[in-house]
């Protein structure tokens, strides 16, 4: 199998991820958009650590700074950072039944979270509202879900 | 043969073993220089100004992404739109028409005071224009971060949009044009800390500066003393001496005035007047003070 039908698989969840993040949503959902693009790139390093590198991590940060308007490099080295712990773990979270699963990743969100938090805290331009943590939450609620889906999706792509 | 066999294998599990040990530590390597990599960006692109056209080219390629999303969002909600009911629009149509009416009758006296006021300050040799070339953009239709305090137009250089161009809503100053693709911009709001506007009051002229207050989303006065005449409810509106937005258009409502003896100044908030957060047509001006009136 060459390297190539892999890497459009992950291409188009990214993608995916990008434009879900971009969506408008009601103004009262401002704090709960889950962080789509890290869920993805934290479910391909645990179920295909030899194709989701920190540096592919890192170029897709970029791409969430751009996109977003935060300072370049923010979202790049966090995600560098999670994928690099989650695909040191990948064989353990593997193994996890998925509430175990689920608590772990909460964890990996908040430690992006508070990333991100301390990067705006030292540009002086905190998030107005205690409720930034609650991304968190709706993030590890959509988990389950969404790792069924991209299972299948990576099924349906044969990707091993 | 078993023992060759053997070797091989043994050969097989040293070479795995070595190269996970050398694939961690070359992936610890590269994470070390992922990260120097990305606090050198941020460095450089909070204090390098020639930095933006980085930026602006690397943005680019992005600017179909953020427009095909935008497309289809606003197809979602012109799809809300058409089933919404008759009588809604007859009502709305209704209102609209009511408030044209009144518009344009105050417009009416507007033309009045702005060719007497052109005449004035032809008559007094002023420099400054008082209308300048004006383009109606719309946002696109992406959401942010919610602590980005910046949104994104459909408009760039290809309509002549420049870096600092100021940007207004129908109620008053939205902020200013900080990156300039080709087809879109970024701008910055006025209640991003980074943001820094000149004011004057209506009621009696005190100026002052209106900073971005990142914790509150408001407007902060900054380095004003406690003894200025300043009230809640005070409409400031922008002074022009800052060289970035032209004078007289409103910025924001007094919120709150705080006298702490503890500190020097007073502490003083503004209401933006803009919908900073719901506006989706806003204004762009193409404002330069020093061009002179023949």
């Amino acid at each position: 199998m060459s390297a190539r039908p892999n890497f459009v698989a992950i291409l188009i969840t990214v993608v995916f991820a990008l434009i879900l993040t971009l969506l408008p949503m009601p103004t009262w959902t401002v704090w709960l958009r889950p962080s789509w693009v890290l869920l993805v790139l934290i479910y391909w390093a645990i179920s295909a650590p030899h194709l989701m590198g920190i540096g592919t991590a890192w170029t897709i940060g970029l791409i969430v700074d751009l996109l977003s308007g935060t300072i370049l490099g923010e979202h790049a080295l966090a995600f560098t950072l999670l994928i690099y712990f989650v695909s040191r773990l990948s064989l353990r979270l593997r193994m996890y039944p998925l509430p175990q699963q689920g608590m772990s990743i909460l964890i990996f969100i908040l430690l992006y979270q508070f990333i991100l938090y301390c990067i705006q805290g030292f540009l002086g331009e905190l998030p107005t509202s205690n409720l930034y943590w609650l991304s968190s939450i709706t993030s590890v609620l959509l988990w389950p879900w969404l790792f069924v889906m991209m299972r299948d999706f990576q099924r349906w792509f044969r990707i091993m | 043969m078993p023992v060759s066999a053997g070797m091989t294998s043994k050969e097989q599990e040293i070479h795995t073993i070595r190269s996970i040990f050398t694939k961690q530590s070359q992936s610890a390597l590269q994470l070390f220089f992922l990260i120097a990599l990305s606090i050198v960006l941020m460095v450089m692109d909070r204090h390098v100004d020639k930095f933006r056209f980085i930026r602006e080219a690397l943005s680019f390629p992005l600017a179909p992404l953020q427009y095909a999303v935008s497309w289809s969002a606003k197809q979602v909600s012109y799809l809300k739109k058409t089933v919404s009911s008759h009588d809604d629009l007859v009502q709305e149509n209704v209102e609209l028409k009511a408030e044209r009416l009144l518009l344009r009758a105050k417009l009416q006296r507007f033309i009045a005071i702005e060719t007497e006021n052109n005449y004035l300050k032809t008559l007094s040799q002023s420099s400054r224009q008082i209308q300048g070339k004006t383009l109606i953009a719309e946002l696109l239709n992406v959401d942010s971060e919610p602590f980005v305090n910046q949104v994104v137009l459909d408009k760039g250089m290809r309509n002549n949009v420049y870096i600092g161009q100021p940007v207004f809503d129908a109620y008053g100053v939205m902020g200013q044009v900080i990156q300039a693709g080709p087809i879109s911009s970024r701008i910055m709001l006025i209640n991003d800390p980074r943001s820094g506007v000149a004011v004057q009051s209506v009621r009696n002229g005190v100026r002052a500066i209106a900073m971005g207050d990142g914790y509150s989303n408001n407007l902060k006065l900054i380095y004003i003393t406690k003894t200025a005449d300043i009230k809640v409810g005070d409409l400031f509106l922008t002074s022009g001496l800052g060289d970035r937005y032209p004078e007289g258009y409103p910025v924001g409502k007094v919120l709150s005035v705080s006298k702490d003896p503890a500190h020097q100044f007073a502490s003083i908030y503004l209401q933006p007047s803009a919908h900073l957060d719901s506006s989706r047509q806003v204004l762009l001006v193409w404002y330069q003070k020093h061009v002179s009136t023949p």
